[in-house]
Formats: C-alpha cells, structure tokens, sequence
C-alpha cells in the first residue's frame, strides 16, 4: 500500500487572544512586572478565556494524486490548517506528517516587490515559492507567456495595472512544481477569460498526479476539482466525505440564507399609530426541496402586521437591494394578493420570489405601507438574507457571476447559413 | 518547528516531513540554511536591487556616506577639537575605521528590521528565516567594497602606500560580517515582538560608536582602560583597519582573544535565541 502524502493526527492550535497581550510594547511587560502579584492572580481566574483554539483535533489523511476541499466559514480554522501544512506558523498539538516538496500559495504575489520589473518579479517569486534557480529559467518563457505581460516585462510592476500583477503572480505559481500543492482561495483573481485559463492549469495540475490540499469558499470549485472535501467549523472537522455530499451538508446547516424576526411584544415592534409589524420572515419555498436559499431557490417574504384602525386599505410595496445599495425590483401587495382589506386585524402578505432570479450575496429587503397612495411607515432594514451561490455548475465559469440579478435565460442558436454556399457579405 | 529533512529538492526519493510543536532551544538546523542558499542570493540581490532605486546619486551612496562623515570628522574632531590621530592625517585616519563601521551601522539597522519589514513573507510563505537577517547583512558587502575600493585609491593621496597587511582585510570583514549578524539576530528576533527595537536601535548605534574609537585613536583612552576594548569587538576591527590600511596602532594577541570569544558569543547566543524565537514569528509580527 502507497503511503499517505499528507498524514494529519489531531492536529491543534491555540492562539492567544485579547488586546492586552497582542504584540506589545516593552512599556507593558515593564508595566506589568511591576503589577506583577495582582496580574497572577486575575491571569490564573481567566486563564480559559485568554485563549482560542483555532484548530483542534484535526486528524485525516490524503493519498498521493488526490485533491481534498476545505471548506467553512470565516474563522473556522482553514487557513490555520493551510499554514501549518506549509510550515508557517507551529502546531500546538498533534502532529502531521508531509511526504513529498511541498509549496504553498496562500495568497497571490507573495514576495512581489513594487520596484522591480516583471522579469526580476518573476525570479524573485518563483525562488521564494520554492522554486529553483534552473527551473525558473528553464520555464521562464512558459510563464511570461501564460501571464500575457510580454511587452511590459521590463518595466517594474508599479506600472502595471492591478489585473497585469495579478495574472503575472498567478502564472509564477501556476507553474510550481511541487508534489504536494496547498491552495488557499486563489480562483478569486484576475478577468473571466485568465480565470478560465487558472481553471484549466488547476485541473491539468490536479490531473498529473499532484496531491492538493484546495481551501475555497466557492462550492462549485470544490464540487467540480476535490475527490474529497472536509468541512471545518470552530476548528474541527464536522463533515468528511465526497465533496458533494460534505457540500450540501455544509450549505444546509449554514442557516444564513433564512431570516425570520417576530415581535410578540407589540410595544416594541416597528410600526406607528396605524400600522405595526407581527413577523417578518424570508424562507425558501415550501415546493422547492431546499432548506437553504441558492440563486436557484424560489423563495417567500412573508409580512406579518396589524392594521390599528381600518379604512384606507394597506398595502406594502418591497424594495429589495443587493449588497452594493442596488435596488435590484420593487413589488407591491397592492397589485394582487385579493383578499379583505382595510378592517382592523392581523394581515399577512406573502410574495414569491421565483428562482434563478437573484444573484448570490446578501440581500436587504426595505418595506413602505401605503394606505392608498400615501406612505404611512416605511422599515428600511426590514431583513437581511443571504442567497448562497448554487453548487450547480454552470458551464465552467467559477467566480462571481456579474451583474445585479443571475436570471436563467432560454437560448436557441440555429445556423441560418453554412459558409460557402452564398458568397459571404463583405 | 521540528522538521526531520533539509530542504526536500535534495533528496530524490520523497522525504518525510514532520510537523509537530517544539519545545524550549531547538537545534540551529544550519544545513537547511546551505539548501535554501538559492534563496539567500535573491534576498540579497532583492536588498541591493531596491536599495538605490529612484535615488539619483545610486551606488554614489555607499561611497558618500562614509566620505561626508568622514569630512565632517575632520572639521569638527580633527581641526576644532584637534583630536589625536596617531600622526597620521586626520580625514585617511578616521575614513579608514569610518569604512567598517558604516558597513557595521548599516548591516544592523537593516538586519534588525529584516523580519518586520518582511511580514507579509513571514506569514504566507515558509523559508528559513534566518535567511533574512543574513540577506541584510551580505546585501551590505557591496557597498563596503566599494567604499574600501576608494579609501585604497586615497592611500597615495596621503602618501601611503599599501603593505602586505592589507591581505588581513578579508579576515576582518568577515569578523565584522559576525559581529552585525550576531547582534542583528538578536535585535531582529526581539523586534517582531517589541517594536521599541526600532528606536532603540539608531540610539544603540550612537552610543557604540562613541564607545569604539571610530572618531579617536585608541591611544587616547588611559592604558588600564584599555583592555575594555576586548568587549567591544568593534574596536577590533576598526583598529585593525587601521593597522591593515595605516599600519598604525597595534593590538595584542589577549585583546583579539577576548574580542573573538565575544563575538562567538553573541552569535551563538543570538543564533538560539532566534531559532526559538522562530516559531512564534508568524503568529505575532
């Protein structure tokens, strides 16, 4: 039996926290000595919360050739894992045990240095991500070449644009040859069209044997490169397993998508002396099998509110905005909905929101209650909800889809006319 | 961080890494610094590179810094204050231990600051890090070079004329080449924690230079005093400058002794020091 490339036995690592004792002065510690007896007492009584485990208890292995997906949250310890794998930062417990050259890239353009040119960049990168001397000359055209900088080569790269240092960052690292590669995040660069080719390298590296350790917040990358996926939570490992199935774990229990606030005190709820809200909830559709809102769940807003006083029949008109303060549509009860109006009571509105409509990010919905054309109360934050990028992979773009809303369009192409068999306009 | 392998490209089979927590002084694993050398010669040459960038005098620096101290040396010590120089010229006997010491001021001031100006390595990529105090301290053997180059072509101008001791001079840049590493790692490794390091380094380097006699003959301090001079490894090597270039001076076998047991001293203090130090850097710069 092959041994593992990367063998991890609970792994830990525990940081200090707290203001107190981030990188201090020597006024401190001389200032501290001098509390010194106080200071051991009130050290020893809150000795468990000066300290956080980042990491704990990690133990998995990976087999040579396999590429294994982490993914989690902000501050659930991916990166801490990635780091001590590449030697930066030391472990506080366990051990693990690497078998093969490693590199690591956990962020684009290290070591890049502003003053110097696109050609000294890339030696002065490709050495100290571990490359040889040889090596990067043997690859040297390969890389100027993938990194489409030719012209400006030797011109240093505070004259390049942000996307320029980038694509050249990214083609030093894409032709690392480690056996052992660890990767955190770095899809997230660059245009659509080099970001297609990132995808294409990524893949051909995953292909040619190399074992990967892939660090991602974007599931469909995970889904489409991993043979296995590991989620981290608070530091420790909650789900292993094929990366679909440790995908869809992962989204469900991410609750961020569903907002829902209530108000059983209606002193406190938001409202005037004609309107005032009972319950706001955003949730996916009952019909559409998810418990989680994806760009390709329909979805429900349902409000919840008192009309006080009757007469003028209230209605509710919906702002929703994406997280750029675009206001993505307007829709308003008025327009349909039936139903008895303007009778003091307890109303609900509800409005589906169909899938493959919103973008991925967060969204905030704004609400205005007109009574006729008059605005009575209007709610600015109203609710705040996630909508999750879909893992379904849409064709073999990974990043940020743009524009404000990603709507599922019908397309039909037809040949109308097959060269040659007309002269072709000119 | 224990690790069982040098550098894994020298080994042809896969080598086995091992991650684990260290405890208390690790072992200084130098080899691994002669596989990562690679490395080195790009820090350096990044150093050396950048550091004459948009600037208009250049290289011009390594050789004005040491000329203009030395000309306001020679107004203010050597005419206003007639400071002894041993018989020699005042402004040739105060550049040729102003040659060493502004490679000595330089290297540490850099090597001090190597880690915290380099935080963004430090936390996303793994290389020995003693490779960057080191880098700092060689980057600054070109500019000594050339310095020393133009205190030779002034020698004649004085009517000196080089002797055989000369052939001693690699032998005390390699001494002072210690003497900045050794105090550097000290000061670098301290820094990352204390950022004090920063103001308290020019004001060491102030007091040091009074305290070795850069601007004075060695002569001029009472003779019982005299043996002090062993602790300062700087006096060394400034006197020996001095005696290599003038042939002024002498020094005894006991003072060198001491200055040499010094100096192993703080740099194998320093080396530990900063190998333990280590493997908190990237989790505190």
């Amino acid at each position: 039996m092959k041994s593992a490339a990367i063998r991890v036995e609970g792994l830990g690592k525990r940081y200090r926290v707290g203001a107190r004792r981030r990188p201090g002065t020597l006024r401190d510690v001389v200032a501290d000595a001098v509390r010194a007896p106080l200071r051991r007492r009130t050290l020893a009584a809150a000795s468990g919360a000066e300290w956080h485990w980042a990491l704990r208890e990690i133990s998995f292995e990976l087999a040579p050739g396999r590429v294994l997906g982490i993914v989690g949250g902000n501050g659930a310890g991916k990166s801490t894992l990635l780091k001590i794998l590449s030697r930066i930062t030391e472990p506080t417990e366990g051990r693990a045990e690497v078998r093969g050259r490693v590199g690591s890239l956990l962020e684009v353009g290290t070591g890049f240095h502003s003053e110097l040119t696109g050609r000294e960049n890339v030696f002065l990168s490709g050495a100290i991500l571990g490359m040889r001397r040889a090596e990067i000359v043997r690859r040297f055209d390969e890389i100027v070449e993938f990194a489409e900088v030719g012209r400006f080569l030797d011109t240093p790269i505070k004259h390049y644009s942000s996307g320029m240092q980038m694509r050249l960052a990214f083609a030093v690292a894409a032709h690392l040859e480690p056996e052992i590669l660890l990767v955190d995040e770095v899809l997230a660069v660059g245009d659509a069209a080099f970001q297609r080719k990132c995808l294409g390298k990524m893949s051909h590296v995953a292909g040619e044997g190399r074992t990967v350790l892939f660090v991602s917040h974007n599931m469909a990358a995970v889904q489409a490169l991993c043979d296995s996926a590991v989620w981290l939570r608070e530091g420790r490992i909650v789900a292993a397993g094929g990366p679909g199935q440790v995908v869809s774990t992962y989204l469900q229990s991410s609750a961020v998508g569903v907002a829902d606030r209530c108000w059983s005190d209606p002193a406190g709820a938001p409202g005037n002396e004609r309107i005032r809200f009972h319950r706001a909830r955003v949730a996916p559709a009952e019909d559409a099998g998810s418990p989680v809102i994806t760009t390709r769940t329909p979805f429900t807003v349902e409000l919840e509110y008192w009309d006080l006083r009757g007469g003028e029949p209230l209605a509710v008109a919906l702002h929703l905005f994406n997280q750029e303060g675009t206001l993505i549509f307007h829709a308003g009860s008025a327009a349909g909905g039936g139903g008895e109006r303007g009778v003091r009571g307890l109303y609900r509105d509800s409005c589906r929101v169909p899938g493959d409509l919103l973008n991925d990010g967060i969204h905030r919905i704004e609400v205005n209650v007109f009574a006729g054309e008059e605005v009575v109360f209007r709610l600015e934050d109203l609710l705040t909800f996630d909508v999750l990028d879909s893992p379904e992979r849409r064709g073999s773009w990974f990043g940020k889809w743009v524009g404000a809303v990603r709507p599922l369009l019908e397309w039909r192409t037809e040949l109308i006319q097959r060269a040659g068999a007309a002269p072709a306009p000119r | 961080m224990a690790v069982s392998a040098p550098h894994p490209a020298l080994h042809a089979e896969a080598p086995v890494l091992v991650i684990q927590p260290s405890r208390g002084w690790v072992p200084l694993r130098l080899e691994e610094l002669w596989a990562y050398r690679e490395l080195l010669y790009f820090f350096t040459w990044r150093i050396i590179k950048v550091r004459y960038k948009q600037t208009v005098l250049g290289a011009g620096w390594a050789v004005a810094q040491p000329l203009l101290t030395m000309l306001v040396f020679t107004v203010f010590f050597g005419r206003l204050a007639k400071v002894p120089s041993d018989g020699y010229p005042y402004a040739i006997f105060s550049l040729a231990a102003l040659v060493p010491w502004t490679f000595f001021a330089n290297a540490l001031t850099q090597a001090s600051n190597s880690l915290v100006d380099n935080e963004r390595l430090l936390t996303k990529v793994y290389f020995p890090r003693l490779l960057l105090p080191t880098a700092s301290v060689v980057a600054g053997l070109l500019d000594l070079a050339i310095s020393f180059l133009v205190l030779l072509a002034l020698l004649p101008l004085y009517g000196i004329a080089p002797s055989w001791r000369v052939a001693v001079v690699p032998l005390l840049v390699a001494f002072v080449v210690l003497v900045a590493l050794g105090v550097g790692l000290w000061l670098a490794a301290v820094n990352v924690q204390y950022r004090d390091v920063r103001h308290v380094t020019p004001f060491l380097i102030q007091v040091w230079l009074f305290v070795t006699p850069v601007a004075y003959p060695s002569s001029l301090v009472p003779e019982r005093w005299r043996g002090l001079y062993g602790v300062n490894p700087m006096a060394g090597v400034v006197e020996g400058f001095r005696w290599a270039l003038l042939g002024s001076g002498s020094t005894s076998p006991a003072l060198l002794g001491v200055s040499g047991a010094m100096v192993a001293v703080i740099l194998v203090s320093g080396l530990y020091y900063f190998r333990r130090m280590e493997r908190t850097f990237a989790d505190v710069v």
